[in-house]
């Protein structure tokens, strides 16, 4: 492809519920998705909520969007980081959030968890190299 | 003011683009009806892609955009249906859009 290819990061930092962020920034990484840019998506500070399982949301009276994310390997979002730091303040870690699987049809590859949980240092590098940042 | 389809002698409320208000309120014959209203007669093959996309919702709670539906449909039933051509033929307003609409499900998100 003789277009360039921008680096696109998808940064959450709030709760999934409460707000319209978290679901708001969901549709646009799905529909950006369309656009075949190098997209990541980075969870911070209350939004590493977003990805933790067993969500039940009756008693709110909110749809339940946190089996979505399992869609963003479909996609073809493969970059889904988390930090570290966000986990630990919240008494969380990778094992309470969801599994993201990622295949490739052509060459039936296949990663079964793209979900990387990552230390700061990491999180600010990926922000550096990106071109883009869109915060939600 | 909201439109309406019947079915079976029921009315369902539609919204201003012809999508099931309710998609709890989904039975067959509501696809069967949408369809016959643009002049197709649903197959076999036309109800495989419907079931499917009401079980990746059911899973996902989202209807997938065109592109992921014809790869998950090529996993799923084989490659021979999972490309647009087959699709399209199946469903010539866009097999997501009009078939997610068939199934009860809402417009797909990132469809333009």
């Amino acid at each position: 492809m003789s277009e360039v290819v921008k680096k696109f990061m998808y940064l959450n930092r709030k709760a999934p519920y409460g707000t319209i962020y978290a679901w708001e920034a969901l549709e646009v990484v799905l529909i950006g998705a369309a656009f075949d840019q190098d997209v990541s998506v980075m969870f911070l500070d209350d939004g590493v909520y977003q990805l933790t399982k067993g969500q039940d949301t009756k008693a709110i009276g909110m749809k339940n969007f946190s089996p979505t994310f399992r869609t963003l390997g479909d996609y073809e979002v493969k970059k889904i980081y988390v930090d570290r730091a966000s986990l630990e303040a919240r008494g969380l870690t990778q094992e309470d959030l969801v599994e993201i699987a990622w295949e490739d049809f052509e060459t039936e590859e296949e990663i079964e968890n793209i979900v990387e949980v990552i230390d700061s240092a990491r999180v600010g590098e990926l922000m550096n190299e990106s071109d883009a940042i869109f915060s939600f | 003011m909201s439109d309406t389809i019947e079915v079976e002698g029921k009315e369902y409320g539609v919204d201003e683009e012809g999508y099931l208000a309710n998609l709890n309120d989904w039975v067959p014959g509501v696809a069967t009806v949408m369809a016959a209203q643009d002049n197709i007669e649903l197959t076999d093959e036309h109800w495989d892609i419907i079931n499917f996309l009401r079980e990746y919702y059911e899973e996902y709670q989202i209807a997938p955009a065109v592109r992921v539906l014809t790869k998950a449909v090529g996993k799923k039933l084989g490659k021979d249906k999972g490309n647009s051509k087959y699709l399209y033929s199946l469903f010539p307003y866009g097999p997501a859009k009009q078939a997610c609409r068939f199934a009860g499900l809402p417009k797909p998100t990132g469809c333009v």
